[in-house]
């Protein structure tokens, strides 16, 4: 398998009348992880849809090599089914969901439970499996840690870092604080445009 | 599984009558109600439901097949379904063209059969029916991908989505409807086989504008 890389240059975001950010640059190879860090409306969101290639930057442009997974606070799966049905969707296109990554998101025994009926961390958890059956590369994680009590949140850091460990590439929006080793952190507020320019 | 087959089944589970509590059934209802109220409003005289009723199960499909748009794609961009297979490398246009197939799957067929208790409600002759189902063959493709592009570009709208489609189908669908019920007066193959090209040709682009048109309401 070809090594990931995920690099982006000199890019900037609009959003109708208002730039929300500009000249940002980064580079990524496998095993390195990222923290984007910012408050709300800073651009955390659309930098990651822009990384993944779903929206089109204002000016730059952006380099991916690898399968890329997106985690954001969609679910993309149908609510209407319980969970097991809804998740087999994915793996009939990505390849089987693995049962000791079910049980390790502690969603073993909510499989035949509707989407509907989920609570919110127990869906963010069928998001993360979702993910892990993807077997992606490149993880773009976009606020991976709403909803989640203490265990899950330490569960995800692991995930992360056996992901990173493992040579794949992790770049996490989030404006909770994560632990991981070798966490690399980039300010989105460094990026902003000057009041000015407003 | 391929693709393919995987998103075909998706749907088909979603889109066919009784699948997903129900609604799924309320064009067909719709389509019958239309064919039994129609004889109430105009009155039982047997010559006149024989001359109109054709035009009447036209108009009737029409409408029915307006109902189920809102439904069609919003629901799966909002979830974050378009997004998850684009990044698996999934084409919109391959998206669309499976969809297609299943909405016409899930009305067209029960539509034709629903016409047959239609037809007697209405006092309508052999003849007369086997026109208007050679016509609802060859039409209601061509409805099904009006009603998928319309859905496609209205997708990307909050709310009131649903009404504006429906009142942007109703003039596209007009051609479709001329000659597909024009067909009953003339009593020829003539307008069926015209029915069938512009379904035709509706059909082999709405894989692209849908596609199109779902990457723009994605940028939004």
């Amino acid at each position: 398998m070809k090594a990931p890389r995920l690099a982006a240059r000199d890019l900037a975001c609009r959003r109708g009348e208002r730039l929300l950010f500009r000249a940002l640059s980064l580079e990524l190879a496998g095993g390195q992880a990222l923290h984007v860090t910012g408050s709300n409306g800073v651009g955390k969101s659309s930098l990651i849809r822009i990384l993944a290639g779903l929206l089109r930057p204002y000016a730059g442009e952006v380099e991916r090599e690898g399968s890329t997974a997106l985690l954001d606070q969609t679910l993309a799966l149908d609510e209407h089914l319980p969970l097991g049905a809804a998740l087999s969707f994915w793996s009939k296109l990505d390849g089987a969901l693995a049962d000791a990554d079910l049980a390790r998101l502690g969603l073993a025994n909510l499989l035949d439970v509707p989407v509907r009926y989920l609570s919110t961390g127990q869906r963010k958890r069928a998001a993360l499996a979702r993910l892990l059956g993807q077997r992606a590369q490149v993880w773009l994680l976009d606020e991976p840690l709403n909803g989640l009590d203490r265990d899950a949140v330490a569960m995800v850091e692991a995930l992360v870092a056996e992901h990173v460990a493992g040579g794949g590439i992790a770049l996490i929006a989030s404006h909770q604080p994560i632990t991981l080793p070798g966490l690399q952190v980039l300010h989105l507020h460094d990026f902003a445009p000057p009041e000015e320019a407003l | 599984m391929n693709t393919f087959a995987t998103l075909l089944l998706r749907d088909l589970a979603q889109f066919l009558p009784g699948a997903r509590r129900g609604n799924t059934l309320l064009p067909l209802l719709f389509f019958l109600a239309v064919a039994m109220l129609y004889p109430f409003a105009v009155g039982p005289n047997p010559n006149l439901l024989a001359a109109t009723g054709g035009g009447v199960i036209w108009v009737a499909a029409l409408l029915a097949a307006i109902l189920p748009l809102d439904r069609l794609l919003a629901p799966d961009l909002e979830n974050g379904f378009f997004d998850q297979w684009a990044l698996r490398g999934v084409a919109e246009e391959v998206v669309v063209a499976v969809r297609l197939i299943a909405h016409w799957l899930s009305f067209g067929p029960f539509l034709m059969l629903a016409a047959l208790p239609a037809s007697a409600l209405l006092g309508i002759d052999g003849e007369t029916l086997r026109t208007v189902e050679l016509g609802l063959l060859a039409g209601t493709p061509g409805l099904a991908a009006i009603g998928l592009i319309i859905a496609s570009v209205t997708v990307g709208l909050k709310g009131g989505g649903a009404a504006l489609s429906g009142l942007l189908v109703i003039p596209l669908a007009v051609p479709v409807l001329i000659f597909g019920a024009g067909s009953l007066a003339l009593g020829g193959e003539g307008g069926i086989a015209l029915t069938g090209a512009i379904s035709l040709v509706l059909v082999a682009i709405t894989p692209f504008a849908g596609g199109a048109a779902i990457r723009a309401a994605r940028e939004g």
